[in-house]
């Protein structure tokens, strides 16, 4: 499913900031993440997190440091910070007002919608 | 399992990727090596799931999305590093030398409009070198309002923000030609000279383009600031040399030229020379890199230790300033040096390095100026009362505070920096944020101080 642009842009911050919640990450496991939560129906395009993840930083919301990884290349390693850990909770309010709104109207609208099935993640060797 | 030779060709397209991707100016080599590591990881995903290493790789690289939006991702978020860059047209590489052309025949046009702005008085008999005044409290008009032209064009921005403008420009002139103001007086001067101040800000929102409300927009602005006041300074010095030349090889054959340099070359050149090192800003970013930041980077530590020579001197002598009549505007601008060193820093520094040395430096000037002007605030304010309030002491008066203000939160904010507390954006923000403050007050000074001062 092709999500719009915009939705991408404003979702991408609490998506991110979120994974990291859960633990220190680096881009490729964030996106493998992404794909895992969505089910496979909310795909980036792999470099579009990157400069996400820098804007994060530039403003306080994260911390990055380079680190060995275990296949001996270096990673860069991204860490939230408490700054972060506010603006998550203030974005979590935000779209948990949206989707209460959303929610509401979709149970009074009466066209039905398609039903929404999962994508196969092919090319994915990980799966979701 | 993969063959060994598949390795190498992997390696090799591996290579060839990373070199794309370093040709891109937005994105630099730390960038580059995070991204290899992300593709690398890929592929291996991939050929473990049964792929071969080329079509793992092709595959990688696909999902990695196309080198043109990745850079363009990086430049929105990176636009500092791109500020060397021609960037801001995105058009084709066939066009842009007809581009460059054309913008060249419009600030040239520009300039000779300037030239003519200024010339044009003269026609209603309003002289230069002997309406001082008017020349004086217009001299902004003749350019600034060409200047915002030149981005507007430039931009393409549209009809509101145009109008906005006009509106602005036009409010300015009848402002400094309708006001009573007493030739020669006080308040006549400080309106000539507070109006281009006041107007940079006009300048500042047809450069920015509708990035005005950004961070960056506002920085970008800034850091156009002074590689604008460099170029006009080389120009200035080129103009010297000119003019130098022409007054010695006409002296040779006995004609005097100084009526027509008088008259002619110096108002016609100083006003078109502005848009002219505007032009040459714009279109040639890459030729000279920076000059701001360099020359910041090579004054800091001067400046710092001179503050600092200073500072210990009165510790240790105990000599109090003597306060003359010049004494708090010499501190004026000792403030504004010391907060150019500081913008031209913040403009040049990447935001995700880690407090290095220059920075203890920075923080070193920050408080020496700040003590420094302490010092002298505290001299003269023991005898204002003794010499009155008048115009210029006022305005000299408000543009210390206003600096002052600047510059103490600007330090608190880069001693938190330096500590790991804050982030650095945060010093971008407040120095970007605090810009429309000083056209504020040099508003002020031209619409209210006229009529509170009598005019005089």
């Amino acid at each position: 499913m092709e999500i719009s642009k915009d939705l991408m842009a404003a979702s991408s911050t609490p998506i991110v900031l979120a994974i990291l919640a859960e633990g220190d990450s680096y881009g490729y496991a964030i996106i493998k993440r992404v794909l895992e939560l969505s089910e496979g129906r909310i795909e980036w395009s792999d470099g579009m997190l990157y400069p996400v993840l820098h804007r994060l930083e530039r403003l306080g919301h994260i911390e990055a440091r380079w680190e060995v990884a275990e296949s001996g290349r270096r990673r860069k390693y991204y860490r939230i910070t408490s700054g972060g850990r506010a603006q998550l909770a203030e974005e979590r309010k935000q779209w948990q007002a949206v989707d209460a709104a959303l929610r509401g109207i979709w149970s009074t609208l009466a066209v039905p919608l398609p039903s929404i099935t999962p994508t196969p993640l092919a090319p994915h060797p990980e799966g979701a | 399992m993969p063959h060994p030779h598949d390795e190498a060709v992997l390696e090799e397209q591996i290579d060839q990727w990373r070199g794309y991707l370093r040709r891109r100016q937005a994105i630099q080599s730390v960038d580059v090596a995070e991204l290899e590591d992300h593709l690398r990881e890929q592929i291996a995903a991939l050929a473990d799931a049964g792929l071969a290493y080329d079509e793992a790789f092709l595959v990688a690289v696909k999902r990695m999305g196309s080198l043109d939006a990745l850079s363009r991702e990086f430049a929105r978020e990176h636009s500092d590093r791109l500020w060397k860059q021609l960037v801001i047209a995105p058009a084709g590489a066939g066009e842009t030398s007809a581009g460059a052309g054309r913008e060249a025949l419009v600030a040239f046009g520009l300039a000779l409009a300037a030239a003519a702005f200024v010339k044009a008085p003269s026609l209603f008999g309003l002289h230069w070198g002997q309406a001082e005044g008017f020349y004086l409290r217009n001299v902004s008009l003749f350019v600034l309002p060409l200047l915002a032209g030149y981005f507007v064009w430039k931009r393409g921005l549209g009809p509101r923000d145009l109008s906005r403008l006009v509106v602005v420009f036009v409010a300015a002139a009848l402002v400094v030609n309708l006001l009573p103001f007493v030739a020669g007086g006080s308040t006549e001067v400080l309106a000539g000279l507070h109006l281009p101040i006041a107007l940079w800000l006009a300048v500042g929102l047809a450069y920015a383009g509708g990035r005005w409300g950004q961070v960056a927009g506002r920085m970008d602005f800034i850091r156009f600031s002074g590689e604008l006041f460099i170029y006009y300074a080389l120009i200035a010095l080129g103009g010297g040399v000119f003019t130098a030349f022409m007054v010695v090889i006409f002296q040779a054959i006995g004609t005097d030229v100084e009526g027509f340099f008088e008259s002619w070359l110096l108002p016609c050149g100083a006003t078109g020379a502005v848009i002219i090192a505007a032009w040459l800003v714009e279109a040639k970013q890459s030729v000279i890199e920076n000059m701001a930041p360099v020359l910041t980077r090579l004054f800091t530590p001067l400046f710092a230790a001179l503050l600092v020579a200073f500072l210990v001197t009165v510790a240790l002598t105990g000599r109090a300033i003597d306060v003359q009549r010049d004494v708090l505007i010499a501190f004026d601008l000792l403030l504004v040096v010391v907060l150019g060193l500081l913008l031209y820093s913040v403009s040049a520094r990447d935001p995700q390095a880690p407090p290095g040395i220059f920075d203890t430096l920075q923080v070193v000037l920050l408080t020496s100026a700040l003590v420094a002007d302490a010092v002298a605030l505290w001299a003269i304010a023991a005898r204002i009362s003794g010499f009155g309030w008048t115009p210029n002491r006022v305005a000299a008066l408000g543009e210390n505070v206003i600096l002052l203000v600047n510059l103490a939160w600007s330090l608190v904010l880069y001693a938190g920096f330096l500590r790991g507390r804050r982030p650095f954006a945060r010093l971008e923000q407040w120095q970007t944020d605090y810009l429309p403050v000083y056209a504020a007050w040099a508003a002020l000074v031209v619409v209210v101080f006229p009529p509170l001062f009598g005019y005089r």
